[in-house]
């Protein structure tokens, strides 16, 4: 991988920087293109979804597959401006829109109710599965064991109902409040 | 293990499950994913944020990678001082130093073909005499290896004697690593087959001192592999044998996941730990990125290679151990003495994606806590 900052313009890092909205300092981009080269093993100015996967820490992530969607193809640039909800420096709206984001997956601006099944499927597997009502052994009580009927009656208590479309307004409502915490620390060496 | 299309192994889940003792042990401790707190509110659902800060963590830098990383020197010649020393280095090393070792390991060739060959053909019906000749012979070619990148090995511990029922474990950072360990007493190693003039190599030569194959990609290549190494570790004149548990090369700054096939034999466990100083030259030798016959010429143009070897005590398994701790604690040990960080992943995830069993344990925490907050009130 050689001495690869060389290949990185002031002129490179100050359009990054801009594109991101400052969420990085120009040694955390300079850092994030090492770790771009670095994934990007067939160095065509673009990671694929294989070469994400090759990180285990990132494959075993339940979310993986939603978030390759977004990240497949793209060059640094737009990889760093995809990273950049994560910056400590990014705000709170940035971080409900990027999750907003990770929902709508048809990008259309609103989020269904199976946008929001899908990714609770995502979360718990094939532990809350579609079927009948099952006792749960260890709690000795019956449970609600379907992603719908979950999904629904907490819906239903924020006031909302299975055909409600929820736009970035009804997210920031949501979300806003709860002390949303999402940042990564890029590694400066 | 079953093979997939393009050949690439797909470990059973139960067979990984074995194989991975409390990887949430070393994961960071923020990494839980949802703490009940109270009855669940639509914001509890809605909000995938420590999944999602999980999954840019490891983008942004993940534990795995950077075993293998090959971290190069600060460069220190830019100075108009020092950048003529500088030169003046390249021109003794790759013109003097360079052909000087070649001119030596051709030598030692040379002695070690004349007397080997003869030694095999001839000396057929003497067994004792014919294993003892050709085990101090590739011990001298190891050394003239050895003397070839100026090696600077200081062996620290005893030397380790000659029993059964013994096995030897080292961390990997390169083939050399056998080499210099051979230098010193003859092991008999399991290694991957390679290609090209090192599989001709281990074929011919290496056979003499009992080594055993093994080939990654094959699937029902482990239980074979497994039964050799018992029977080798069972007999009485084979040469002791040197494993080497990671599976793979490291960087020698951190070390993986341990197998636990050597750990089964029912044998004791002689650790070895090998820590290259990279001021003179970084021995990674990263298969990805250079052969062998390159990798070599890199350390015979180096200055010098210089190890340190510690010969650590011998460990047995305890009465209330599993093997996987057994390998844990070995590895412990190993990094310790080596200075190496220990990682919880599996070395052959340079191969093979991870087991779903890691995800499913996520998503079963995860719908857990979610069930559980649902029946609060």
């Amino acid at each position: 991988m050689g001495n690869t900052s060389s290949m990185l313009t002031q002129y490179d890092i100050e359009e990054v920087q801009q594109h991101c909205n400052n969420a990085f300092s120009q040694q955390e981009i300079v850092s994030l293109y090492e770790r771009f080269c670095q994934l990007d093993r067939n160095g065509g100015g673009f990671v694929s979804g294989e070469e994400f996967l090759s990180v285990p820490e990132f494959a075993v992530n339940p979310l993986s597959q939603r978030l390759l969607r977004m990240l497949d193809g793209l060059n640094f640039k737009e990889f760093v401006a995809f990273l950049s909800a994560f910056s400590p420096r990014a705000t709170v709206q940035q971080k409900i829109e990027f999750i907003f984001k990770v929902y709508d997956s048809d990008g259309n601006g609103k989020v269904t109710f199976n946008d929001m099944l899908d990714v609770l499927h995502d979360l718990t597997g094939q532990f809350i599965s579609e079927q009948q009502r099952e006792v749960d052994l260890i709690l000795e009580m019956p449970l609600f064991t379907d992603c719908k009927q979950v999904l629904t009656k907490v819906l239903e208590e924020a006031g909302y109902n299975k055909e409600s479309l929820l736009v970035m307004s009804d997210f920031v409502k949501i979300l806003g409040s709860s002390g949303l915490k999402m940042e990564v620390e890029v590694p400066v060496d | 293990m079953s093979s997939g299309k393009g050949g690439e192994l797909i470990p059973s889940s139960s067979e990984l499950d074995l194989d991975r003792p409390n990887i949430e042990d070393y994961l960071p401790s923020g990494s839980s994913i949802h703490e009940p707190l109270g009855k669940l509110r639509l914001c509890d659902l809605l909000d995938i944020s420590p999944t999602l800060t999980e999954a840019a963590g490891a983008i942004v830098d993940d534990s795995f990678t950077r075993c293998f990383k090959s971290n190069p020197p600060e460069p220190w010649n830019w100075n108009v001082y020092l950048f003529p020393l500088w030169c003046c280095g390249v021109v003794i090393r790759y013109l003097i130093l360079f052909p000087v070792r070649v001119i030596v390991l051709t030598v030692g060739w040379i002695i070690f073909l004349s007397c080997f060959i003869p030694v095999h053909l001839l000396l057929k019906g003497h067994d004792k005499l014919q294993k003892n000749m050709e085990r101090a012979l590739v011990e001298l070619i190891c050394s003239f290896f050895v003397a070839s990148w100026t090696g600077v090995i200081n062996y620290h511990g005893p030397r380790p004697s000659m029993r059964p029922k013994q096995v030897f474990v080292a961390n990997h950072t390169s083939m050399i690593d056998f080499i210099i360990l051979e230098q010193m007493s003859s092991f008999a190693v399991i290694m991957q087959k390679h290609p090209g003039w090192v599989g001709l190599l281990q074929s011919t030569i290496l056979e003499s001192v009992g080594c055993i194959w093994f080939n990654r990609t094959e699937a029902k290549d482990r239980e074979t592999v497994t039964k050799k190494l018992r029977e080798h570790s069972q007999g009485v004149d084979n040469n002791p044998l040197l494993i080497f548990p990671e599976g793979t090369c490291v960087n020698n700054q951190y070390s993986v996941m341990f197998k636990k096939g050597a750990f089964e034999l029912g044998c004791t466990i002689c650790p070895i730990a090998i820590k290259y100083n990279k001021i003179f030259v970084d021995a990674f030798w990263n298969s990805r990125k250079q052969s062998f016959t390159m990798h070599l010429l890199q350390l015979m143009t180096s200055w010098a290679v210089v190890c340190d070897v510690w010969y650590l005590e011998p460990q047995n398994l305890r009465p209330d151990e599993t093997p996987i701790e057994f390998a844990e604690r070995v590895r412990d040990i190993i990094s310790v003495r080596a200075g190496l960080k220990k990682v919880p992943w599996d070395g052959y995830l340079k191969y093979s994606r991870p087991s779903p069993k890691h995800r499913e344990q996520k998503q079963q925490s995860f719908a857990e806590s979610v069930l559980r907050r649902l029946e609060e009130n």
